[in-house]
């Protein structure tokens, strides 16, 4: 497999009011052509950064450290997208290679404009077709995602659509380019859950067929089980864990990983206790020193924890983890 | 042994939308419901959006009206008719049922301590005389609700959603209810803190003798914190059960379905799940029949016509559907 997009030492920080606040801390992953990473963390653990980043979207008063690296691979050859400067060049990133889903379908369609215009003008804003074109792609995309009547769908507004309806109109929009990768924000967050195993079974059919690289960014692990191969877990901006999916569920090695699938009910077990993660989600102006998680930590070491970053283990070859008591057990 | 906190019958909610031409039309938005929620149970309402399971709890709390059927009080010390309660009986039950909002960030007053926050009900309802009375109350109840004592002074940027979720939980529970309705109280919270908070809520029922009528769209979180589950579609209520019953053995094709539509935590359980086609049904436009013959696998001709009771077999485990004892062991496979 060959990679599609490569992140090194990715850390972002914004400059506020009260300081530097650090949103991405030394991140590196890549994604290969097909492959689907979901990305797992909570409030503030920095996902939707990453991803933004990733297209060069971050607020102007984002902050890329030096080190920072995403490397796009296209047909013609890598592309770095944080150097990338003009909007010309951006668009590469930007609905060409690379589209995104985002959480609220209603937010992200201007509801002044049909659904049908909308998705036209990013087909034509993104390739060489004529309106005419643009117009059969767009009513062949809204159909391929299972929207009955997409002739009439096409000409309606936002608003005239359901929910599930919105986020589908939102995935024929995103995949109509033909990107290579698709950022998928918390995008079944806002369903319900008899549309969210809908829309989770058409963007498995979608994968299949694109054969496009997938973010999945999600708060929600079983949402994760049945849809990604790889998984990165994030806290405070640091990828604390990552792995192929069964091994990070069936054999979580951080104690995080471990307290978040401790927290979740379960329904194969009713009279399992629910454990919760003790403490809260520190404030992003009082990062911890050393290890991020230490402060809520239940398998806390000692003076390491708290003082030293843990470096990456590799826990075998596919599966590493950030956490000093993997650290000290020799290979 | 045990006793009804809450009974309604044919209880109906409907709103008035669009005046046209053609004269008012109705949005029925809870359509004869039965319920009865037992004295300290913890009681879980589920369904999708648009079901009615937030009208229905507001309507148990006379914070909407009700427009038909009955719904009945009953504490031990009083015995209120909710369809008619005014004046001073009004105002005494709102210090006995209460409401805990789903999202910590709107919820509460930035402008507020939190102590104030904690406190207003009390000075609202008049329940205290002095100010050391006041703070007595606040402390206690924020004592309760792990709440730092040190923390009263500060305001509620300063905490996070969890901590801001134990500040409403305290400030519901202030006036001393014995009923309080949690409308997906945690729903905005993370996983991490989410179990802290049901947790707290247990105790809480435990400790305080509270009735909970918990509503929520996540069954696996019901299914944790719930002696009883009831679902609802479309402002019906189709089955209502002990919440072992109904997860062992779902009577109703669409409570089946919720279950089913559980992302499973397993990689390996991918795609078995049996899929719910189409999408819950525009309230204004509802389908004759049963409602929800439209996306039922089981359908069949009568279910287009006539509308399920919701039937009462005698083991407590009620549901309505035209086909549940056929259906038995389809459904509980």
């Amino acid at each position: 497999m060959t990679a599609l997009i490569e992140v090194k030492n990715l850390t972002i920080q914004f400059r506020t009011d009260e300081g530097l606040v650090t949103a991405v801390d030394d991140v590196s992953f890549s994604i290969d052509k097909g492959q689907v990473m979901g990305l797992v963390g909570e409030s503030g653990s920095g996902k939707s950064v990453t991803a933004k980043a990733l297209m060069h979207l971050n607020a102007k008063n984002a902050v890329y450290g030096p080190k920072s690296q995403i490397i796009l691979h296209t047909a013609n050859g890598p592309v770095e997208v944080l150097k990338l400067k003009s909007a010309r060049d951006l668009k590469i990133v930007r609905g060409g290679a690379i589209s995104m889903i985002f959480q609220e379908p209603m937010a992200s369609f201007a509801p002044a404009i049909t659904i049908g215009d909308q998705m036209v003008e990013q087909l034509m804003l993104h390739s060489n077709m004529s309106k005419a074109q643009a117009r059969d792609l767009s009513v062949e995309m809204l159909d391929r995602v299972g929207i009955s009547d997409p002739a009439r769908r096409f000409s309606q507004y936002a608003f005239e659509l359901s929910g599930g309806m919105r986020q589908r109109a939102m995935i024929a929009m995103a995949i109509s380019t033909k990107p290579k990768l698709l950022i998928a924000d918390e995008p079944t967050t806002a369903l319900d859950v008899t549309i969210q195993a809908q829309v989770i079974d058409l963007m498995k059919d979608l994968v299949r067929e694109f054969h496009m690289g997938i973010i999945f960014i999600t708060h929600d692990l079983g949402v994760i089980a049945q849809t990604a191969d790889k998984v990165a877990v994030k806290y405070l901006g640091r990828i604390v864990e990552e792995g192929p999916v069964r091994e990070v569920i069936r054999n979580p090695k951080h104690p995080y990983t471990q307290g978040l699938l401790a927290a979740l009910p379960k329904l194969d077990d009713l009279d399992a206790p629910l454990t919760p993660v003790a403490g809260d989600i520190p404030s992003p102006l009082e990062r911890p020193s050393g290890c991020v998680f230490h402060t809520r930590c239940p398998k806390i070491i000692g003076d390491v924890c708290k003082s030293k970053l843990p470096h990456d283990t590799q826990v075998d070859p596919t599966h590493r983890v950030a956490c000093h008591l993997h650290t000290e057990v020799p290979a | 042994m045990s006793e009804t906190l809450i009974k309604a019958r044919d209880l109906s909610v409907g709103f008035k939308i669009g005046s046209g031409f053609f004269g008012k039309s109705i949005l029925k938005a809870v359509d004869h419901v039965d319920i009865d929620i037992e004295k300290g149970s913890f009681f879980g309402l589920v369904g999708e959006s648009g079901s009615g399971k937030t009208t229905l709890g507001r309507a148990l709390l006379k914070a909407v009206p009700i427009t038909g059927g009955s719904a009945h009080y009953t504490d031990g010390e009083v015995d209120y008719d909710l369809t008619t309660l005014a004046g001073p009986e009004l105002k005494d039950y709102r210090k006995r049922a209460q409401l805990i909002f789903q999202d910590p960030y709107a919820a509460l007053s930035p402008r507020m301590t939190v102590r104030d926050i904690i406190a207003e009900p009390l000075e609202v309802m008049g329940l205290t005389k002095t100010r050391e009375e006041t703070d007595a109350r606040v402390r206690q109840i924020a004592a309760k609700c792990r709440l730092n004592l040190e923390h009263l002074r500060r305001f509620p940027h300063a905490f996070s959603g969890g901590q801001r979720q134990r500040i409403s939980i305290a400030r519901a529970l202030v006036s001393g209810p014995k009923f309080v309705v949690a409308d997906e109280s945690v729903a905005a919270l993370d996983v991490s803190i989410q179990a802290d908070v049901l947790n707290l809520l247990k105790e809480l029922q435990r400790d305080l003798k509270i009735t909970f009528l918990f509503i929520s769209h996540d069954l696996s979180v019901v299914a944790h914190t719930c002696d009883h589950l009831a679902v609802m579609y479309l402002g019906r209520l189709v089955e209502s059960a002990p919440t072992r019953e109904v997860f062992k053995a779902p009577r109703h094709p669409y409570t089946k379905a919720l279950f089913s539509a559980i992302p499973s935590l397993d990689p390996d359980d991918r795609g078995r799940a049996q899929k719910l086609e189409g999408e819950i049904p525009s309230p204004t436009n509802q389908p004759s029949g049963c409602k929800f013959h439209t996306r039922c696998p089981f359908a069949i001709d009568i279910c287009k016509k006539d509308e399920p009771k919701l039937e009462h077999p005698g083991d407590g485990h009620e549901v309505a559907c035209h086909r549940w004892r056929e259906l038995a062991d389809t459904l509980a496979a």
